[in-house]
């Protein structure tokens, strides 16, 4: 208390000149956040007139046809936007019990010897180039997946079944499956990280209560744990989801690049991040730079969906 | 101190010997087919002349693209423009080198130059109406080669491509169900098959594929060993994929008669032309606001055309011929200055 006493207040509160860069200083970030607002205003808006030819020519058979013919100059976004969409829900549902399992595994149940090593390993993956992954997926899992995995379950097909349509393909890894996966390994590091920091912010208290109430390990992690941080797991899923949707390098290099719907688990396809990444250096009709703008749009408008439902969800979590 | 201060004007001098050769650099963006052969020239070309110049492999279109955006001294392209589309966009258009593009396969036992293809089944596998390698329509023009009982996985460039271009073309000329069906562009519908990003995605898809046929350029297929099939030319003989057959078709090829060197070397007369072997080119304003920069860019060419050949050559891509490039030249008067002379001469 003395010690306090003691110490001379040498300046007053606040001068004139604080007031004015405390104005200034709002100012500014003021303008940095309503740039990024305009940023994102003036790229939906040059979005929209980029596509504009596209949506009148075609109108809503735009979203529903897989029509995607350069030279008859017919375009249709709905095989690329199944594609997309297929392949990052597939991405989604390999990675997320990994991403989890990495995460509780870390932060629950890891001897300290072991934590960082694994977790500098997650880490490494996030921070490798897509490209990278792209040619692993081409030139190293495909052929492995297509010899140990597909020829396998395609020999095993007896013609004439249902099973052999499902099953059907080109026997060399390439397409929307291996595609999945790749995206899957992508996207996992981003999930576990997360959730690994959201995992140590549950108070110790609150476990070892748990604890010592008498639960087992996966009971503290199942309705302790996990409970706690649902909220912000949520987030961390859609983040992952999110970069699924906009991946494209990889997803060129091995999802066999085909337009129109897959026929089966097999089938080659086309994603709209990978359909832009193939056709737009050499795009030189005004339709088809039009229809892959438009396509750009659409892109636009789904991955913001996806956000939009996860702050929805996460609001409600919130409230709940 | 003295030596240091040394040091810093001699710093100063060399940005400014810099800044005077830049100058007579050139920009260019376009065909990737080319960026090799183009890079190595210009670095000959540079070491000889100091003048640098600075290529962007972005792809056909995208230089077709720049080159109307005057955003670049010259513009590539495999793609040929039309003389309409030359004159509306104020444009003149020259070749350079040639190539040709090579069907690739991955069938076992079978090994380079034993199949034997016509432009009609090469359409017909591509359209998925032949769909395995024995079938009795492939076995009539390879007899005595046992292709295996497999079907045929049809691979094609999921990019859009010049290569794409010059063999859908090709199949458009000797297919009239690929012309009406699926057409020629640098995209197309595909009826069938995978598709791989670029020659090194295509290659990888087809050698990982047991029974699968792809298209690459000459040079891919080549410096990696693929198998290719040996194709059937206008003279009806089966010819190999190799320079000196290029060179044929070249030869044989009529640039007299082609306005604007319009002209794809698909399916020339002569009993060695490679039937599917195109040429690439470059694309310049026949205007030149910089009467100077103009003429740097066609004094390269020129001394590409006088020098390049043999580098052109050593990297698999056919030089043209001597008659051609008298042509060429001949067709650099219509690239003028704001006052209406020629820039190069």
């Amino acid at each position: 208390m003395t010690a306090l006493a003691d110490t001379p207040t040498t300046a007053p509160a606040r001068t004139a000149r604080g007031v004015a860069l405390d104005k200034l200083f709002e100012a500014l970030c003021f303008g940095a956040a309503t740039l990024l607002l305009a940023a994102l205003g003036g790229l939906v808006v040059s979005l929209v007139i980029g596509g504009w030819p596209a949506f009148a020519k075609f109108g809503l058979t735009f979203f529903v046809s897989a029509e995607w013919d350069p030279v008859q100059e017919i375009y249709g976004a709905a095989g690329a936007v199944v594609g997309t969409l297929v392949s990052a829900g597939l991405a989604l549902l390999f990675a997320l019990p990994l991403a989890l399992g990495v995460a509780i595994f870390l932060v629950e149940l890891c001897p300290p010897m072991l934590r960082r090593p694994i977790g500098t390993a997650v880490e490494l993956l996030a921070g490798i180039p897509s490209i990278v992954y792209g040619m692993w997926g081409l030139f190293a899992f495909a052929p492995w997946f297509a010899k140990h995995i597909q020829l396998p379950i395609m020999m095993s097909a007896k013609p004439g079944t249902i099973w052999e349509t499902i099953t059907s393909g080109v026997p060399n890894g390439a397409g929307i499956l291996t595609a999945s996966i790749v995206l899957a390994i992508m996207i996992l590091p981003f999930i576990s990280a997360t959730m690994r920091e959201l995992l140590l912010t549950i108070p110790a208290q609150v476990r070892e209560s748990a604890y010592g109430l008498g639960s087992t390990t996966f009971e503290v992690i199942r309705k302790v744990s996990l409970p706690y941080v649902r909220t912000g797991a949520i987030g961390a899923v859609m983040l992952g989801l999110g970069r699924a949707l906009g991946e494209t390098m990889a997803v060129t290099f091995i999802i066999g690049n085909a337009h129109g719907f897959p026929t089966s688990i097999f089938a080659s396809g086309s994603t709209i991040a990978s359909t832009i990444a193939n056709e737009f250096a050499e795009a030189t009709g005004k339709l088809h730079t039009a229809s892959l703008i438009a396509l750009g749009l659409v892109l636009f408008v789904i991955t913001f969906t996806v956000l939009a439902l996860a702050r929805l969800l996460i609001g409600r979590q919130a409230h709940a | 101190m003295f030596k240091r201060y040394l040091t810093a004007i001699a710093a100063v001098l060399s940005l400014a010997g810099a800044g005077a050769a830049q100058a007579a650099d050139i920009s260019g963006a376009g065909a990737t087919f080319p960026a090799p052969v183009y890079a190595k020239w210009a670095e000959a070309y540079q070491a000889q002349t100091g003048n640098r110049l600075n290529y962007q492999a972005i792809g056909s279109g995208g230089g077709i693209k720049q080159i109307g955006a005057s955003t670049v001294d010259f513009g590539a392209t495999d793609k040929p423009l039309k003389p309409d589309d030359l004159a509306a966009g104020g444009l003149a258009m020259f070749p350079t080198v040639i190539g040709g593009v090579v069907p690739v396969m991955n069938l076992p036992g079978i090994k380079a130059g034993e199949v034997k293809l016509t432009g009609p089944q090469l359409a017909d596998i591509y359209r998925g109406v032949i769909k395995r390698w024995d079938d009795p329509l492939l076995a009539k023009t390879n007899p005595g080669v046992k292709l295996p009982a497999m079907p045929i996985t049809v691979v094609h460039r999921s990019d859009g491509s010049g290569t794409s271009f010059v063999f859908t073309t090709y199949l458009s000329m000797k297919a009239a169900h690929w012309a009406s069906e699926v057409g020629a562009n640098d995209s197309v519908k595909w009826p069938t098959g995978l598709g791989g990003k670029g020659n090194d995605g295509v290659a990888a898809y087809v050698k990982q594929t047991p029974g699968a046929i792809g298209y690459v350029e000459y040079a891919y297929a080549k410096q990696n060993g693929m198998t290719y099939a040996l194709m059937q030319n206008k003279a009806g003989k089966f010819v190999t994929p190799d320079a000196a057959n290029f060179k044929a078709a070249a030869a044989n090829a009529n640039w007299k008669a082609a306005p604007g060197f319009y002209l794809l070397l698909l399916d020339q007369p002569g009993a060695d032309a490679w039937p599917i072997t195109a040429a690439t080119f470059i694309l310049v304003h026949t205007k030149q606001e910089d009467a100077a920069k103009g003429r740097n860019v066609l004094a390269f060419f020129d001394w590409c055309y006088k020098n390049g050949d043999a580098a052109a050559a050593q990297l698999d891509y056919v030089p043209l011929p001597a008659a051609v490039k008298d042509l060429v030249r001949a067709s650099w008067s219509k690239v003028v200055s704001p006052d209406g002379k020629p820039v190069y001469k």
